[in-house]
């Protein structure tokens, strides 16, 4: 059974199509990759996916149950998790405390046993602590916990990102332009590091890039979206000599004069 | 659990957990002390104790607001509408429901019935309001400032614009010292708590935070609750105080003097809350000799913070007290290591 199920999803945006007829389907485990020019809707489909949006017409299924309506919190909590096209971390906040936010649909105390220090709060406030440091060690980031999540370096603010994503414990991670500023030497790094956390956290992934290189490389299937229908889907071998997928990266006029994708 | 890695650090903190303890009941003590000796004895001239009485009852109302402006960084500008709710509720209470001799023994119920009927208020107004943001936000709170002093003015029982009248001077030093303290326990203890961090993520990036799992709805209107129950123990305080409340003295200017306070104090800081109200409580007495002037120089030294100091005197700056020793042992950890790391290196 898929994990995620996109059926026939359509939005648009006052008389702008971003999404039309949309299907997609992911398996458990999988790591699907999303490609097509600026405005194709890609990061449209991940505003709807967790709610930022609702879509005007289809349903999204995740591991059985309806995503549409519900909010966005709710759908992280049920194991969906992101990052963005431009970081959005908390910038004034620590880094532990980045990590901490990440944890609030998983801690059980209510308001009154927060303002009074009581109850459940002291051993969950330390099973959080617990989990976020070591979280944040796995990712060899705990010397820098007490920093300021705005002082860190690009590359490290992308990472952040994504740690705090998987803090909320996801069985979906949407990534969305993970290597948007690296350089080739990042993006090697990078490759390395999403295969590494897709085996190690047993995740499903779905991303969105531009860089043909890492979508090539580590994607077991790619979607190609142009202005808000998939103009085609396969394997990465598949996507590359696909006609309609090189005209409507490089228009028909380029590709007379011997271009491709790299 | 306690072989966590929270558990190694806090085991290497017991002292100063103790330290803590002490020196915190210590304060406490000395300050429950002092506020009974202080009237019995007469240690303090009369006007010098309302003074101090006027900054626990700021201090209160700063802490609230800065909940909603500072820690959640929205823009009440409507909490005179609470405060006068609490400051007319209680004194109903003290006044018309028990008889004068009653009034000293049921004024804290009074007080949290104040508070309580605030809160009730603030989250009526908190579901409506908070479908918008930002200015709007400030707009939608403004209009309600000015609903509730209509309406207050045109209720005959309270004495509508001629004001209410007939508590007795029930707010007393060691009330005020209590319920200071209790704000600020209370409110601190909110802070660092998984709301509390909801509460900042909603600050720097709802979207995100919302997307992190954080329920900002059900945030916000706690917030605002709480805010709001603290504005209105404020107003029960300030009612038994003067001993006289019209609806006039809470207006927009109320408003507007509680968003000096958190804004000269520092926004998102407990800290910066109690500087924010005792500066500007004793700076307003000690121009008072200048008369109208002091109404130019608060202003002007307002607007010289803001051009230098935009986030107030302890701006997202905490004083370590506050920061739970968890918090604190974590950050003198990784601080420490940075520091032996430059020292290596060097």
């Amino acid at each position: 059974m898929p994990l995620l199920n996109v059926t026939d999803v359509t939005h648009s945006f006052g008389g702008l199509c971003a999404l039309s007829g949309f299907n997609l389907s992911l398996n458990p485990s999988e790591l699907v990759g999303i490609i097509g020019p600026n405005g194709a809707g890609k990061t449209t489909l991940f505003n709807l996916i967790t709610g930022i949006y609702r879509p005007d017409k289809g349903s999204i299924a995740f591991g059985g149950s309806e995503l549409t309506g519900r909010r966005p919190y709710k759908i992280t909590s049920m194991g969906i998790a992101r990052t963005f096209q431009n970081i959005r971390l908390f910038n004034e906040l620590t880094v532990l405390d980045n990590i901490r936010i990440a944890h609030y649909t998983g801690s059980r105390y209510s308001p009154v046993e927060a303002l009074l220090h009581a109850g459940r709060y002291r051993a969950e406030e330390r099973r959080i602590i617990d989990r976020s440091l070591e979280l944040l060690a796995f990712f060899e980031m705990d010397h820098l916990s007490v920093e300021t999540a705005g002082n860190l370096s690009y590359g490290l603010q992308r990472r952040l990102e994504i740690v705090r994503a998987l803090a909320t414990k996801p069985q979906l991670l949407l990534l969305d332009e993970p290597a948007a500023g690296m350089n080739t030497k990042e993006i090697d790094r990078l490759m390395e590091f999403i295969r590494w956390i897709h085996s190690e956290f047993k995740l499903t992934i779905l991303l969105i890039e531009h860089q043909m290189r890492l979508v090539m490389n580590i994607c077991e299937r790619l979607v190609v979206l142009d202005f808000g229908v998939t103009i085609a889907e396969g394997t990465p071998r598949q996507i590359q000599d696909n006609q309609q997928v090189l005209e409507s990266y490089l228009g028909p006029k380029n590709l007379e004069l011997g271009g491709g994708l790299q | 659990m306690n072989g966590g890695r929270i558990g190694k650090i806090q085991a290497s903190s017991k002292h100063i957990i103790m330290k803590r303890k002490i020196i915190m009941a210590g304060i406490l003590a000395a300050g429950l002390l002092l506020s009974f000796a202080i009237p019995r004895f007469n240690l303090l001239d009369q006007y010098v104790q309302l003074v101090i009485m006027y900054i626990g009852i700021n201090i209160i109302l700063t802490l609230s607001l800065n909940l909603v402006n500072g820690y959640m960084g929205e823009f009440s500008l409507g909490h005179a509408g609470f405060m006068s709710t609490g400051a007319y509720v209680s004194s109903l209470l003290t006044v018309k429901v028990f008889s004068l001799g009653a009034g000293t023994l049921i004024f804290p119920l009074a007080v949290a019935s104040g508070g309580i009927a605030a809160a009730l208020l603030g989250l009526i107004v908190a579901i409506p309001s908070f479908r918008t943001r930002g200015d709007y936000l400030a707009i939608v709170t403004l209009a309600f400032n000015v609903i509730v002093k209509s309406v207050l003015e045109n209720i005959d029982a309270v004495g509508g614009a001629r004001g209410f009248l007939g508590m007795d001077k029930l707010t007393t030093l060691p009330w005020t010292f209590f319920w200071t303290a209790a704000s600020i326990w209370l409110i601190r203890n909110l802070i660092y708590s998984n709301f509390g961090r909801g509460v900042l993520s909603i600050r720097e990036d709802e979207t995100a935070g919302e997307l992190m799992g954080v329920n900002t709805q059900q945030v916000k209107v706690l917030v605002f609750v709480v805010s709001s129950f603290f504005a209105g123990v404020a107003g029960a305080l300030l009612a038994h105080l003067i001993q006289y409340i019209n609806p006039r003295s809470f207006d927009i200017i109320r408003s507007t003097e509680m968003l000096v306070m958190v804004y000269l104090g520092g926004i998102g800081s407990i800290a910066g809350s109690i500087i924010g109200a005792v500066t500007y409580t004793f700076l307003l007495e000690l121009l008072r000799p200048l008369e109208i002037w002091r109404m130019v120089i608060m202003p002007l030294m307002l607007v010289l913070l803001m051009i230098f100091r935009p986030r107030g005197i302890m701006g997202l700056r905490e004083f370590f007290w506050f920061v739970p020793v968890r918090d604190f042992m974590i950050t003198k950890k990784f601080k420490g290591a940075k520091a032996d790391a430059a020292a290596e290196r060097d």
